[in-house]
This record gives C-alpha cells, sequence and structure tokens, in this order.
C-alpha cells in the first residue's frame, strides 16, 4: 500500500514538474555566510529586485520567474559544487555572480560545460573573460585597466608630468605599475623611476630616492600591507607628495597602517563605484529600502543591472524561439547581444564577454578613520583591452 | 650622476647606520649562544621578533597610562628585553638542553631543532596576536614626543628624533654588553665557557647556568633590537624576523662568528652595504637594476670578503680541536 502511495505522489510530482515547465529560474552566487555575507547578502537582494520587477512581464509571455540563491561562502570548491548542483537543474537559465573572482573561474569551467551564461556584477581578475568562455560575461572593469586609467587621471586631471613608479613584485601590483607607467609616458609624462620590492618593513632606500628626485607623484602598484607602512615612513621622513595606487589599497587597513593623517589624500582607483556615483540609483535605492529595509551599496546596483541584463536576454530568446522556453545556448548568445541602459551606465558586451566602456573611479583618502567617507574624485570610461 | 649620488651621501650613510646598529645588536645573539655552543640558534630570528611583538603591545596598552613617550619607550624596552630574553631561555631549556644531556654529538640535530624551534614560535605568535586583536600586520602607536624631526648641515641630512633614539640605545646596549663580557665575572665565565666547556666545568662553573644566562643576554639585545626596529619602521608581522634574522647572522658570520666586536663590525659593515646599494643600484645603473638587488650585491660583496679572510674580518683561526 505504502509503494502505491510513494508511487502516486512521483506520478503527481511528475505531473506538477511538467506543468511548470513553464518555470524559469535564475540563480545567483556569492557568500552569504562568513566575513563577506554583507556583500555576497547585496549581489541576491540586487538580483531579487530586479526579478521581482520584471515577473509580471515575463507572466504575459507565459513564464513564471524564480530566483534561486547560492551561498559559495567565497570558497572555490563550494563554488565548483553549486555550479555542479546548478547545471542539474535544467530551469535555471542565467547566473548572477560572483563575488570573488577566485570562485568565478573554476564555477565558470563547470557552467561552461552546458552553456549556462553568468553576469557577474563583481569579478575583476583578467583570467575571468581572457579564457574566451561563451557564457561568462561581467559589468564591471579590469584590474588590468586600473593602471591606465590612472595615468589618464595623473597626466589629464592632477595635470602632472614626473611620477615616481613602485610595484610590489607581484602579477597584480607589477601589471598595474606597467600599464600605469606605459599609458602615461604614451601621453608625454615620464617615469623618473621604476622599481620592484618585496621588502615589508625598510623602504628608507627607496624613499631616499625619492628624496632624491623628487617626484610630483607616487604610483605604488601593491597591496596596502606595504603601501600603509611605506607612507608612513614617507610622511614621516618629511615629503609630502600625492601618492596614487590601485584598488589594492582599497581597505581601512591602509589608514591603519599609515595612520589617518598619512594616509589622507591619498588616491586610488577602483573598478566598483559607490552608490554616490549614479545619479540614476537613487529612485532604485528607495525601492529597495522599501522592499529590504536598508540600504543598497555598490555591489547591489551592480547585482540589478546584472539581473536585468539577463532578463532582457531571455526576453529577447524567447521571442526569437517563437514564445517557447530557450534554451541555455540560446540565452547566452542573446546576452552577448544585449544593449541596455542600466544604472551603472550602458552595458554592451564585446567578444570576450568584457563589458564595452568600463567605469572606473578615481577615489581619495578622507582621512576621517571611517573608509566609507572616502571622495569620488573622477569616474573614468576605458575600453576593455582587445588581445 | 656623480652629483645625485653626493648629494644623497650623507643621508645614506646615516640611515645604514641604524639599519647597521639593529643588524648588529641581533648579531650579537648568534655570535654568542655560538661561542658558548657552537650552535647557530636560527630561532633567533624569532626571538628579536618576540620582543618587537611585545613593543607594539605595550605601547598599544601603556600609551594613555603613560603621558611621557621616552619613559613609555624605556618601559617597552625594558619589556621586550625581558620577554624576548625569558623565551630565549624557555628554548635553551626545552628543545637545545634535552638534546645535549642525551649527548648528541650530531651537529645537525641541534640546527634541525632550532629551525624546528623558529617555525614554532612564528605560529604561536600568529595565532596569539589573531585571537587577542584578529590581527596579522601590527602597528606600532605612534607617540608625539618620539616623532620630531630635524635637518643637519642645511638640509643634506634629514633626521628623525627616533633615529637618533635608536643609535643612542644601541650604542649603550653594545657598550654595556662588552663591558659585561669583558669586565664582569659573568662576562669571564661565559668566555670560559665559550673556550673550553668541560674545562670551564672543572673550574667551578656550572655550564648550564651560564648557558641559560648567554641565552638570556643575546635573547634580551634581540628583544630591545626588536622594540626598536618596531619603533622606526613602524609595521611588523609574525614572520618579520626572518630576513633580518638571517642577515643578522651573516653579519654575525662576517665578522668572525663568535667574536663579540665582529658582530657588531659586521652589522654596521652589511647594513651600510645594504643601504647604500638599495638607494643607488637604480643610478649606478641606469634603472636596469633596481632596489630589489640590494641583497644580491651585499651578498656578493660578502662572499668575495670571506674568500680571502674566510675567519671573517676579526674572526681568528681556530686549529679543529681534537
Amino acid at each position: 500500500m505504502r509503494k502505491i502511495g510513494f508511487l502516486v505522489a512521483g506520478v503527481a510530482a511528475l505531473g506538477l514538474a511538467l506543468a511548470q515547465s513553464n518555470v524559469i529560474k535564475i540563480a545567483t552566487m556569492s557568500p552569504l555566510s562568513g566575513p563577506q555575507a554583507a556583500l555576497g547578502e547585496q549581489i541576491k537582494l540586487g538580483a531579487e529586485l530586479a526579478i521581482e520587477e520584471a515577473k509580471p512581464r515575463f507572466r504575459q509571455l507565459g513564464f513564471e520567474l524564480q530566483l534561486v540563491p547560492y551561498d559559495d561562502q567565497a570558497n572555490p570548491d563550494v563554488g565548483v559544487a553549486n555550479a555542479n548542483r546548478m547545471i542539474n537543474d535544467p530551469d535555471i537559465l542565467g547566473l548572477v555572480g560572483t563575488l570573488n573572482s577566485g570562485v568565478a573561474i573554476p564555477a565558470s569551467e563547470v557552467l561552461a560545460r552546458v552553456n549556462l551564461v553568468m553576469v557577474s556584477p563583481a569579478n575583476t581578475n583578467p583570467v575571468v573573460t581572457d579564457r574566451k568562455l561563451p557564457n561568462v560575461n561581467r559589468i564591471v572593469g579590469r584590474d588590468d585597466v586600473q593602471g591606465p586609467a590612472a595615468a589618464e587621471f595623473v597626466y589629464n586631471d592632477l595635470k602632472l608630468r614626473r611620477v615616481f613608479v613602485i610595484h610590489d613584485k607581484t602579477a597584480y601590483g607589477q601589471g598595474l605599475a606597467e600599464e600605469f607607467r606605459k599609458r602615461f609616458e604614451a601621453l608625454g609624462g615620464r617615469a623618473v623611476a621604476f622599481i620592484g620590492t618585496e621588502e615589508q618593513s625598510n623602504f628608507v632606500p627607496i624613499i631616499n630616492q625619492i628624496r632624491a628626485q623628487n617626484p610630483q607623484l607616487i604610483y605604488f602598484g601593491g597591496i596596502y600591507s606595504q603601501i600603509g607602512p611605506f607612507t608612513k615612513q614617507l610622511r614621516e621622513r618629511g615629503l609630502r607628495m600625492p601618492l596614487m595606487s590601485g584598488d589594492g589599497l582599497d581597505s581601512s587597513e591602509f589608514e591603519r597602517l599609515a595612520g589617518s593623517q598619512n594616509a589622507k589624500g591619498a588616491y586610488y582607483t577602483t573598478v566598483a563605484g559607490p552608490v554616490s556615483a549614479f545619479p540614476q540609483a537613487k529612485a532604485l535605492a528607495e525601492r529597495f529600502k522599501a522592499k529590504y529595509g536598508k540600504d543598497i551599496e555598490g555591489f547591489g546596483i551592480y547585482a540589478y543591472d546584472a539581473a536585468r541584463v539577463i532578463l532582457a536576454a531571455l526576453e529577447n530568446a524567447i521571442k526569437a524561439n517563437g514564445g517557447k522556453k530557450p534554451t541555455r545556448a540560446q540565452v547566452a548568445q542573446e546576452v552577448r547581444k544585449v544593449k541596455l541602459k542600466g544604472i551603472t551606465g550602458t552595458i554592451e558586451f564585446d567578444d570576450k564577454g568584457d563589458i564595452k566602456k568600463a567605469k572606473y573611479f578615481v577615489m581619495q583618502v578622507a582621512g576621517t578613520g571611517n573608509w566609507a567617507d572616502n571622495k569620488l574624485i573622477k569616474v573614468i570610461e576605458v575600453a576593455a583591452p582587445q588581445k | 650622476m656623480l652629483e645625485q649620488i653626493l648629494v644623497l651621501l650623507p643621508q645614506v650613510l646615516f640611515d645604514g647606520f641604524i639599519l647597521g646598529f639593529i643588524y648588529a645588536m641581533i648579531a650579537l645573539g648568534y655570535t654568542m649562544v655560538y661561542g658558548v655552543l657552537e650552535l647557530i640558534n636560527f630561532a633567533h630570528s624569532e626571538i628579536f621578533m618576540i620582543g618587537a611583538v611585545a613593543g607594539v603591545e605595550v605601547f598599544r596598552y601603556l600609551a594613555p597610562l603613560i603621558p611621557n613617550g621616552y619613559l613609555l619607550l624605556a618601559v617597552a624596552v625594558v619589556v621586550g628585553a625581558a620577554v624576548a630574553g625569558l623565551t630565549a631561555i624557555l628554548v635553551e631549556r626545552m628543545a637545545y638542553r634535552p638534546l645535549r644531556r642525551r649527548g648528541t654529538t650530531n651537529r645537525l640535530v641541534p640546527l634541525v631543532t632550532a629551525i624546528g624551534v623558529s617555525f614554532f614560535l612564528q605560529d604561536l605568535v600568529r595565532l596569539i596576536e589573531g585571537l587577542w586583536h584578529n590581527e596579522f600586520f601590527l602597528r606600532m602607536r605612534t607617540i608625539e614626543d618620539l616623532e620630531g624631526a630635524f635637518t643637519l648641515f642645511g638640509g643634506a641630512i634629514f633626521i628623525q628624533t627616533k633615529s637618533v633614539i635608536v643609535i643612542v640605545v644601541s650604542v649603550l646596549m653594545l657598550w654595556g654588553l662588552t663591558y659585561l663580557v669583558n669586565r664582569t665575572k659573568l662576562g669571564m665565565a661565559i668566555r670560559a665557557v665559550a673556550q673550553d666547556l668541560s674545562t670551564a666545568s672543572l673550574m667551578g662553573i656550572n655550564p648550564d647556568q651560564i648557558i641559560s644566562r648567554t641565552f638570556l643576554i643575546g635573547g634580551a639585545l634581540g628583544g630591545v633590537a626588536g622594540v626598536l626596529f618596531a619603533l622606526i619602521y613602524t609595521t611588523i608581522n609574525p614572520y618579520v624576523g626572518f630576513l633580518p634574522g638571517i642577515k643578522a647572522f651573516t653579519a654575525a658570520v662576517l665578522g668572525g662568528i663568535g667574536n663579540i666586536p665582529g658582530a657588531m663590525l659586521g652589522g654596521l659593515v652589511l647594513g651600510q652595504l645594504e643601504n647604500f646599494f638599495g638607494t643607488y643600484l637604480p643610478i649606478l645603473t641606469a634603472g636596469n637594476f633596481g632596489t630589489e638587488y640590494k641583497d644580491v650585491v651585499a651578498f656578493l660583496i660578502l662572499i668575495f670578503i670571506l674568500l680571502f679572510r674566510p675567519q671573517g674580518l676579526l674572526g681568528q683561526m681556530v686549529k679543529e680541536k681534537v
């Protein structure tokens, strides 16, 4: 009797599944637990808001939208396991995520097996799109364009001509510094020195060289753990020229290690802008606050736009498919064709999945002890490099 | 180019002295322990680091209580020396003495033990600091009294008050040690044990006690060096001891290992070489070799010196003991 009961239940479930085949699921993947959970939740909620708002439109097309949030715990292994679960749910047609490039790179390889499209609101590592996977896209800039963007800012806005370039000899820092120097010299400026150092504590020899050269600005491609003590020693030794770096400096730890007074005024570039950088985000911020009771932050806005990209591609794919549910490959193709006026700007992808014109944000450390006080100085739009 | 070099020279020499004094103080710990035990105590770089961490913690917690910066620094130096010295004694008791008791004749066994102790101490401090403050990079608190600066010779040398403090404290320490070793009974006993451990014990000296005190003195000097290092370079972490430790060890070898004035001289020479090439390499090679090659050049010169004086600058050729 119980066996028959199971059978009946099974058939009923199957029938339900068939009847619901008009369900389209969009997944999000971001850290929802652990130290980065606050950022990850923004990604989930931003995407959720976009999906909620699109539900009536899709109901008219005959489809029911659903959000499936996954927690990757900022851990690549968990991300890969999640990706395997996603590809086994045929209703999932798109993914908004992830927060960490380290998770996105292995997870996207799994998704690529079935051409499940992902649009990332946060991954900036060049490798994410340089593998040219047809299903991987991002709506933020790349780490390797920060250097040129900074060079443009120093040359055109600060109008400085003599810079002293330092890097930490890592792929990230040296790459940043080299790209900065290349563009700066192409513009007509001069890098009076280009110095790599792995030193963590004694920056005196470098500071003495800076004293001899007396440059107008110092560009340091590296991480806050090195730039912090460097800045402290530099300022203590009476050198006051401005300092600039990439998003390796974007941490309140920089201010702690350098001291607020010394950190104050340092410039850095970053790829994810603050809410204040987007004039059109105001209405969105109000809707977000009304629905979730908290403020939207940078990644929430990017996730909202990323979800809208997938939704627009879905609508186009459904139309192209004669009103029937599209395949994952069709959705992936349509994402590459999307042209959308998003909150963060115009979104269009090149053939690698990079956004055609990404925004880079020049920020300045306020030195108030609160990292969120840092001022937005300028927004620079740069095209992704074509290699 | 020559002009560029000359303009900076006084500054570079001055900064080289600061680094040199710090190396000299660490080098003494290596050389004294080698003198009595013929053991290269690689854990000494961690003793230095522990002194630095102790200094940072003293500044963190006592700065609001002690209004005078110099007094605070004095407390930090004493605490740093005490914590580092006691750790050194503990290491000797728990890691080296049991090996000696068992009569290990293989020189490699204590050496490998020292490397193991070194790893253990690094991660122990990392664990403690992680649980205590959840910090990996420890920043020395800025104290206004110690922050001043002035210039000499019409701006040719920029001098921080902190640098003067480092030099004064290290000179006092080095002078004190020289006095202790040459003019006191304890110093005589240390020298006796260094010369011949078994004969010294026949003369009524307790070698274990003297070895313990040698570790205490060497460790305390390393601890003071750590506090001064944290003061002048402002940021430390649990792995910060490794490079200064290796360089101080080199300085001890350069001066002639086991020789106390030699370790001081070696530290000063190495500090000067490193700072000189760190600053001038890019200028001398038109930017082809950057600051990162400073150690390569400094160590090339060391190899060259040791080729001609294998016993070190002040070391004496000793016949193999039979």
